[in-house]
């Protein structure tokens, strides 16, 4: 594995029961990119997403085959603990879902998880996560009131410093604008190119402009396969697959 | 025009029929405070009951229905709550163990009360001899209720958003944590109504507990003794016409009582939740 790589999956298949989600999958993504996977709904993109965190366990006879690595831990290895794959693999969803609790409680809920009991040291962490997010500006005067009154917007950035706070090395995003007006998803992408330097990203879109406006490489998923990687430049000038042509001139999707 | 008419008709009937049920509802409240506040007084509510209830107060039918409310309480809550976590967040949609559960809770919560005293006099009280007592009355209430709190702790459960159990395990939470702190916390309103519904069906019950708890109108010092609750001291007080001024004082502080106990069971549980969080 190179060291500039980050996550690298071989021959991943997925399964819900007897229905096969994804096929085959073989993709490499490198360190402080932004990775976008684009494709139509119900391509497997977003299937594909949760297995990097092992999320698709969640749901009732889901099994995969074939081998995720990141750094080099094999993440579906049985020795595994999966807090320690999902501390490292943060996530972001597409409907901002904040707990009811206050500000502060929602970022630190994660911290106090993994057991971090200091206030002081709990403190630090909430300011230096909503900083991170760009929000630490916007509610500094009231970590203390509860998190549901925040715009959509800002509570898909508090979501953010709380997956932040735990400390990850890799985020994922699945259609993280896609319940934002322009403005918030604006922002966020502006976050995302910020929080590149830090972090591995990988990001689900149904958007193909902001999937060319935020990514290094893009990757295109049709009936569960990876029909096309490349670089985002590449990939949208010069597609090299005609299926992937006809997805980006609006053909079908 | 027809529909502005049919609006307006069906407007009035939806009023009536509110209105209808809240008078009557203020109604049996205020001729109960009506009729019983003219007996209460503290000794009413602090002193024993004498000549079987003609003479004298009830506090040794409040000691007993305090008991046995608050003891079926610690029984069925934690059971009920306990099952209905298992029911939603760990068994599986396809699981015969749960559908076995959620069919006998359905008909368990069908079944009259009477039933259950009969079977709690018959297991608890004979079989297990257990006599009449606080203990035998208790967990015979806790069956009757098991039902009420399992379903409404159920429901409050399904209806937290599936999103905070993937946000939480996403941050590396383990299932219970994110049960415990995040899933019940949203959950407990809809928990607490039904421990309120709960407290309103085991103070009231009366059948169930002449049965399984006696009508002693001894001061129950342990829950090994027999006790009578106020809603059997009432029943007795109006059947045997020993008083019917007694019952209504006794009625009146029925529902006074379940109303403490509500408030009660309300902050001592957000207080829990809250320890939690």
């Amino acid at each position: 594995m190179d060291p500039s790589d980050k996550i690298r999956v071989e021959n991943l298949n997925l399964y819900y029961n007897q229905y096969q989600a994804l096929f085959d999958v073989n993709v490499t993504f490198k360190k402080n990119n932004v990775t976008a996977l684009i494709g139509p709904s119900g391509c497997g993109k977003s299937s594909f997403l949760r297995t990097i965190n092992r999320l698709n366990e969640l749901i009732e006879g889901s099994s995969t085959s074939g081998k995720i690595y990141i750094d080099q831990t094999p993440i579906y290895d049985k020795s595994l603990d999966v807090v320690s794959l999902r501390k490292r693999v943060g996530m972001v969803f597409q409907k901002p879902s904040v707990f009811p609790f206050s500000i502060y409680e929602n970022v630190a809920y994660g911290p106090k998880i993994h057991g971090v009991k200091d206030k002081h040291r709990l403190d630090e962490i909430v300011e230096k996560s909503l900083k991170a997010a760009n929000l630490w500006q916007e509610i500094s005067g009231r970590l203390n009131s509860p998190a549901a009154r925040l715009s959509g917007g800002q509570q898909q950035r508090l979501v953010i410093a709380r997956v932040l706070a735990v400390e990850p090395d890799v985020i994922l995003m699945d259609e993280p604008a896609s319940a934002l007006d322009p403005i918030s998803t604006a922002r966020l992408e502006e976050l995302i190119a910020e929080l590149k330097s830090k972090y591995t990203i990988v990001i689900v879109t149904h958007n193909m402009q902001q999937a060319a406006r935020v990514s290094d490489h893009t990757g295109f998923f049709l009936n569960g396969q990876l029909v096309e990687f490349n670089t985002t430049d590449e990939l949208f000038v010069n597609p090299r697959d005609q299926r992937t042509e006809d997805y980006i001139t609006g053909r079908f999707g | 025009m027809q529909v502005k008419w049919q609006e307006r008709v069906w407007t009035g009937v939806f009023w009536l029929s509110a209105a209808f049920i809240t008078l009557i509802l203020a109604s049996i409240i205020i001729y109960i405070v009506y009729r019983g506040i003219r007996v209460i007084n503290l000794d009413f509510i602090f002193t024993a009951p004498s000549r079987a209830g003609k003479e004298g107060g009830i506090s040794t039918a409040i000691i007993g229905t305090l008991y046995l409310t608050v003891v079926s309480l610690f029984i069925a809550v934690p059971i009920g709550t306990a099952t209905a976590i298992y029911l939603e967040e760990y068994a599986r949609k396809t699981s015969r163990f749960a559908y076995l559960i959620n069919i006998t809770n359905e008909t368990l919560a069908g079944i009259p009360s009477i039933i259950f005293g009969l079977f709690g006099f018959v297991f608890f009280v004979v079989y297990l001899r257990m006599g009449w007592s606080i203990i035998s009355g208790s967990m015979t209430l806790a069956l009757m209720i098991l039902p009420t709190i399992t379903r409404t702790s159920q429901e409050a459960i399904k209806s937290v958003p599936y999103e905070y159990l993937e946000n939480s395990l996403a941050l590396g939470a383990g299932r219970w944590q994110t049960i415990r702190q995040v899933i019940i916390p949203s959950a407990l309103p809809g928990i607490i109504t039904g421990i309120i519904l709960s407290i309103g069906r085991a103070v009231g019950e009366t059948a169930a507990v002449i049965l399984t708890a006696g009508s002693s109108l001894n001061m129950p010092m342990s829950i090994s003794d027999p006790a009578r609750s106020m809603s059997v001291h009432l029943y007795i007080l109006a059947t045997e016409g020993l008083s019917l001024e007694r019952a209504f004082g006794t009625a009146f502080l029925v529902v006074v009582l379940i109303l403490i106990i509500n408030f009660a069971a309300n902050t001592t549980l957000r207080r829990w939740s809250e320890s939690g969080a």
